[in-house]
């Protein structure tokens, strides 16, 4: 099993296979429904990009992808979501198992109060890894994965609240590689950082999205555009289109695609 | 059109500033007033005690004769209350809240609950003082023991603690148990980790307040029927003994003006201990204190 594993990274592009399909999700807040009938099948290793009005449900549909939705008490889905197969939204899929093999940036930076280090070696050592040199080891890969060890190598004990926003969101992407997932999703990583920093965190996931499936929620169409190879466009809980980004931007095939992406509404 | 003439507002700026001034000085001044009572009140007892407060007066048991009585006995007891009230207290009362915060649902019966455990927060201590001697000294037949003492001030503290706890845990910010939970992490190394850390200062403030609290009362301790006078050390939890401000109770009560100023030496040992651990407290939170 560990050999397939390990050889199942170096694919060719046509036998990539679906990481998440997803088959009529239905959610909803109490008597809300936020979600309708969702059917999206997202490929593993490419950024598959979430664009949307405000409260649309792109956000609502990335949580449930690794479950952080169960947070909001009242909230009820049918319909499934296979990853890899299975579906996650069976009560009996852990969803710490979950979430080690889905990690996850949020839209603000939130670091933990807690040194440079220690947010990183955070996760690993909730899973059990107390050896000091892999600790050490999975620091330092995860830093560099991030494109921000040699901002930090010097000053790893130092409080992670001294650094920039946009050092901290990157620290929090670092956080998130280092318990080596299988699909990142990141709900606007960059909507709280300036010009500078959001040029970094793409250039990132341009680095990041060979190794990794990435799953963005972004309310800035220029991003997706600059950095996805595939577009859902969202609106009042359903898909209204989703095919490959360069399409969705220059031939849009639905009306309302269109007026969101030439600015109409929105 | 204009709607604001700025040739009046300039006319009236001149009232809204003086009241401005103004202002600062009646805060000063009741802050002054506020020093001044604290001023005499401690002035008094100074001057009244300092001459009987020295080691003899630290190292004697109480005695009839005003010259051979030292407060040894009580500063014992109350240390030895303190070493059962501290772990109770702090144990059951951040218990409670994390469960209250973290664990209960957000429901009637929840929001019931805490409601009625603020609401004990203002039943007078000499309430609790009765329900320590149904429960502790008569049901349980502890007695007038330490243990009885102990546990009837940790009730009486229990409610400050709980409620203090409750709103550190809950100024802990959402976004972090997020990022917690989202590395796969479970809720129990949510809380130990990343909360409880997060929130120690504002228990530790509350944690202090209550048990300096638990030092100074007095009233519950009466109804448990505990000794005002009493010549020998507790040896374990069971045994009897006094505490401070008991002590200073008992001298305050006698006709002799010496007794009078040995109440004043106790109540200076006692301040000395609440400002040893207030200065604990403030140690503990500024090594604890984290930004977000």
């Amino acid at each position: 099993m560990e050999t397939t594993t390990a050889t199942a990274k170096i694919i060719n592009p046509q036998e990539k296979q679906i990481v998440y399909k997803t088959s009529d999700l239905d959610l909803w807040y109490g008597e809300n429904q936020a979600l309708k009938k969702i059917n999206l099948d997202i490929m593993e290793n490419e950024v598959t990009a979430i664009i949307g009005p405000s409260g649309c449900g792109k956000s609502t549909y990335i949580k449930t992808l690794n479950r952080m939705i169960e947070l909001v008490p009242g909230v009820r889905t049918s319909g499934e979501i296979l990853y890899r197969g299975r579906n996650i939204l069976d009560k009996s899929y852990q969803v710490e198992e979950l979430r080690t093999k889905v990690g996850m940036v949020f839209q603000k930076p939130n670091p933990f109060p807690k040194s440079i280090y220690e947010n990183v070696a955070y996760g690993p050592k909730i899973h059990g890894i107390r050896d000091k040199k892999i600790l050490d080891q999975i620091v330092e890969k995860s830093l560099r994965g991030a494109a921000i060890w040699d901002e930090v190598k010097d000053r790893l004990n130092q409080n992670a609240y001294g650094l920039s926003g946009g050092q901290q969101q990157r620290l929090c992407i670092a956080r998130c590689l280092a318990i080596e997932p299988d699909v990142i999703l990141m709900d606007e990583p960059t909507s709280a950082l300036d010009p500078i920093s959001t040029l970094k965190v793409e250039e990132l996931v341009q680095e990041l999205k060979k190794e990794f499936s990435i799953i963005i929620v972004t309310h800035n169409m220029q991003q997706a555009a600059r950095i996805s190879k595939k577009t859902a466009f969202f609106l009042n809980g359903e898909v209204i289109e989703f095919s490959e980004t360069n399409k969705i931007f220059s031939t849009p095939k639905d009306k309302r695609t269109e007026d969101y992406i030439t600015g109409r509404f929105g | 059109m204009k709607l604001i003439n700025h040739e009046s507002v300039v006319k009236r700026m001149k009232p809204r500033l003086s009241k401005n001034s103004i202002s600062k000085w009646i805060f000063f001044a009741l802050t002054m007033f506020v020093l001044l009572i604290l001023g005499v009140l401690l002035y008094r007892i100074f001057s009244q005690g300092l001459g009987y407060l020295d080691l003899q007066f630290l190292q004697s048991l109480p005695s009839r004769k005003p010259e051979n009585a030292g407060v040894y006995a009580a500063l014992i007891g109350t240390i030895w209350l303190m070493a059962v009230v501290t772990p109770v207290s702090l144990l059951l009362g951040v218990g409670t809240a994390i469960y209250l915060e973290e664990y209960a649902k957000d429901n009637a019966i929840t929001n019931f609950i805490k409601v009625n455990i603020s609401n004990l927060a203002g039943v007078p201590s000499i309430v609790f003082g009765l329900l320590g001697l149904t429960i502790f000294v008569r049901a349980l037949a502890l007695g007038t023991s330490v243990l009885a003492a102990g546990l009837t001030m940790s009730l009486l503290v229990l409610p400050v603690i709980i409620v203090a706890s409750q709103e550190a845990i809950r100024a802990v910010p959402n976004q972090l148990r997020e990022a917690s939970f989202g590395l796969g992490a479970t809720k129990w190394q949510t809380i130990v980790r990343i909360v409880l850390p997060a929130a120690i200062p504002g228990i530790l403030t509350g944690g202090i307040l209550a048990l300096s609290r638990a030092i100074g009362e007095t009233a519950p301790l009466v109804v448990l029927g505990m000794p005002l006078f009493l010549a020998f050390l507790p040896k374990t939890l069971l045994d009897s003994m006094t505490v401070l401000p008991l002590q200073i109770y008992n001298w305050t009560g006698r006709p002799q003006v010496e007794f009078h100023a040995l109440a004043a030496a106790g109540i200076i040992v006692l301040l000395v201990m609440l400002i040893i651990m207030n200065s604990i407290a403030v140690l503990i939170r500024n090594k604890f204190q984290k930004r977000y």
